[in-house]
């Protein structure tokens, strides 16, 4: 069975960026910053491809954000999704307004399956997903994972860890909870959302960034969408945690346990 | 209005310590809102888990019900949201765990509430309590506040004392109106690992191993055992296959902040460090005299983790 897929991609600063915040704490330095997809939504793109290759159908990507988010959106054509669509927002966003938004994408497309990541690497609040399966009242499976380690030879024959039932009517989901595995089955049209050992990103070929440029981005613009953009989650500061002092060296295994056990009583 | 609901996490029968954590958090914001403190706890056969809960001084709501059996956000929330709204809750929170990032950001929506993930600390008072969390995988620490009259909330365990017991609180029966046959989630199945070890993220002091170790824990496992410690890893560990999921520290992993932390083979990455840089004392083993996380350690021992480790055990068992 075909399998309509939407899922998201978020332009995030790149985590292996430095992150400074400003002196007056209203935001973070951008100087110098790269940005590039959330990693988990690179997880869930990967995912989203493989049902495909699986069942057939499509895949949608969706971001909410400034022109600079079509970046993100073509990043996740390259890598073999059909066609995108840029929900124009320049404001402050919050997971209250992205899923609200979402649930609006969701209403105008109804996919059987919307994949997002667990966690903006920005703003790391891991609630998106979770509320837009409230907002419509569909089942949720949050932190797909995969038990078999990434090098697997699942892995590398790109099988998806999302199961579609075989009646097409649902998807099992394994997930790593605190203490054990769970598995759970939900119906169609459900809500997933992708932990870190799920799968491991293809790379966009040079034809898939080609071949990027010619597919469908719609822009829609969130004002239009009548949705209350007023964010919830009011950042009123940021600052700089304490930082750590470090740095002492010791010469061998008997001064280090000398010091912790003289001198930091630790053991 | 300004009353906040806890809801505590049960397992197998017994209460998670993270919820006592949770429950520290909770007095601090009934202090602060010059509320009154409940705890909710969902589940099936739960009287005993109530009863205990009910030592932590706050009246306990107990929902009962087959359909709560498993721990699934859909049919947990909207029980939730009844009873927030029974107890006129103006905050509902629970610990940062697996369970609590999976329900409350589902109870949040349906409350339609502002939600913070992730809690270090509060600030303020009524109304305007605003929230510390960490950003950027703990690169950045922000100051919210939730614009909704209904804040939910996740809390770090590792910031907050686990709860005291302190007088005693009535159980009462939370109402239960979720249609099972409705159900979108079903649960189909779960395999417990089990561990001899102290649990991760209350463990004394736990040593983690890296890529360094290039799959074998050995080492790592019986320094580990010789120190009652919990093992902890890196994200290229895990990703490996290595080692379970369960014991990736990190912005994506657990947060630890044990006496002692021990990285064996573990270069530093920002994401490993947001979870266990709230340690008291860090101890790096690592080859490379450049690795980052040298930086931050208060002891640092360049060397192959296959020959010190194995020494530090020795040791131990020598001093003793
Ligand atoms: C969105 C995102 C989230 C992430 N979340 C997490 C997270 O939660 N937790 C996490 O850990 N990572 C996380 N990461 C990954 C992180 O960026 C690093 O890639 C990861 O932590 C590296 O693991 P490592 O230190 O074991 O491996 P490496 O960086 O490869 O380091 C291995 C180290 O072992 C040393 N070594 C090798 N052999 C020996 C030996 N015999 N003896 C001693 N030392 C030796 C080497 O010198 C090196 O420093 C995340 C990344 C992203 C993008
Ligand atoms: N602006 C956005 N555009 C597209 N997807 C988003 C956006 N914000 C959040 N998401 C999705 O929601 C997930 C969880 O985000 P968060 O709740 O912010 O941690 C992310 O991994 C994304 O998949």
């Amino acid at each position: 069975m075909p399998l309509k897929i939407l899922v998201t991609a978020k332009r995030v600063e790149d985590p292996e960026s430095k992150i400074k915040v400003k002196p007056d704490g209203a935001g973070i330095v951008t100087d110098g910053v790269n940005y590039k997809m959330n990693p988990f939504d690179e997880i869930a793109v990967e995912e989203a491809l493989r049902l495909k290759e699986r069942h057939g159908g499509e895949v949608i990507v969706a971001s909410i954000g400034g022109e600079k988010s079509a970046t993100e959106i073509r990043a996740a054509l390259a890598m073999g999704a059909d066609r995108g669509i840029l929900v124009r927002h320049d404001g402050p966003l919050d997971p209250v307004v992205v899923s609200a938004l979402l649930a609006k994408v969701f209403e105008l497309e109804k996919p059987d399956l919307v994949i997002l990541g667990k966690q903006s690497i920005d703003d790391d609040q891991n609630q998106a997903g979770q509320y837009l399966a409230a907002r419509l009242g569909l089942g949720q499976a949050t932190f797909a994972s995969k038990i078999e380690s990434l090098e697997s030879e699942a892995e590398q024959k790109k099988e998806p860890g999302v199961k579609l039932a075989a009646d097409g009517k649902s998807v099992a989901v394994v997930r790593e909870v605190d203490g054990g595995v769970e598995t759970l089955e939900v119906s169609l049209p459900a809500v997933v959302t992708t932990d870190l050992r799920l799968n491991k990103p293809r790379f966009a070929s040079l034809p898939g960034i080609m071949k990027a440029k010619k597919k469908e981005l719609k822009e829609l613009a969130a004002a239009a969408l009548g949705v209350d953009l007023a964010p919830k989650v009011v950042v009123k500061k940021l600052s700089e945690p304490p930082s750590r002092k470090g740095g002492v060296k010791v010469q061998d295994v008997e001064e280090l346990w000398k010091k912790l056990h003289d001198e930091a009583k630790v053991v | 209005m300004a009353n906040v609901l806890i809801v505590a996490e049960q397992f197998g029968g017994a209460v998670r310590k993270a919820t006592l954590h949770a429950i520290s958090a909770g007095r601090e914001v009934a202090r602060r809102t010059g509320g009154t403190l409940h705890l909710a706890v969902l589940g099936k056969g739960i009287g005993p888990v109530a009863e205990e809960l009910s030592g932590y001084g706050a009246e306990v709501h107990a929902a009962d019900a087959a359909v709560l059996e498993h721990p699934l956000a859909e049919a947990h929330a909207p029980v939730l949201v009844e009873l927030a709204r029974a107890v006129q809750a103006s905050h509902v929170g629970a610990a940062a765990t697996a369970f609590g990032k999976d329900l409350l950001p589902r109870v949040a929506a349906l409350l339609e509430a502002g939600m913070a993930t992730e809690v270090l600390g509060f600030g303020g008072e009524g109304a305007e309590v605003t929230f510390r969390r960490p950003m950027w995988a703990g690169n950045v620490l922000a100051e919210v506040a939730l614009a909704t009259p209904v804040k939910v909330f996740t809390v770090r365990a590792t910031e907050f004392p686990a709860a005291a017991k302190e007088g005693k609180g009535a159980v009462t029966a939370a109402k239960v109106s979720v249609d099972a046959g409705a159900l979108r989630t079903r649960y189909a199945g779960f395999k417990e690992v089990k561990s001899a070890r102290p649990e991760l993220t209350e463990a004394r002091i736990v040593v983690a191993g890296g890529r360094g170790t290039k799959g074998d824990f050995k080492p790592v496992e019986a320094l580990a055992d010789e120190l009652n410690a919990a093992v902890g890893a890196s994200r290229a560990a895990v990703d490996a296959g290595w080692v379970p999921n369960d014991w990736q520290v990190g912005q994506t992993g657990k947060v630890v902040a044990p006496e002692l932390y021990v990285a064996a083979g573990i270069s530093g990455a920002i994401q490993h460090l947001a979870g266990m840089k709230g340690s008291k004392v860090i101890v790096a083993v690592n080859k490379d005299p450049d690795a980052p996380i040298f930086q931050l350690a208060d002891y640092g021992l360049v060397a192959d983790l296959f020959k010190a480790l194995p020494e530090l055990a020795e040791k131990l068992k020598k001093s003793r």
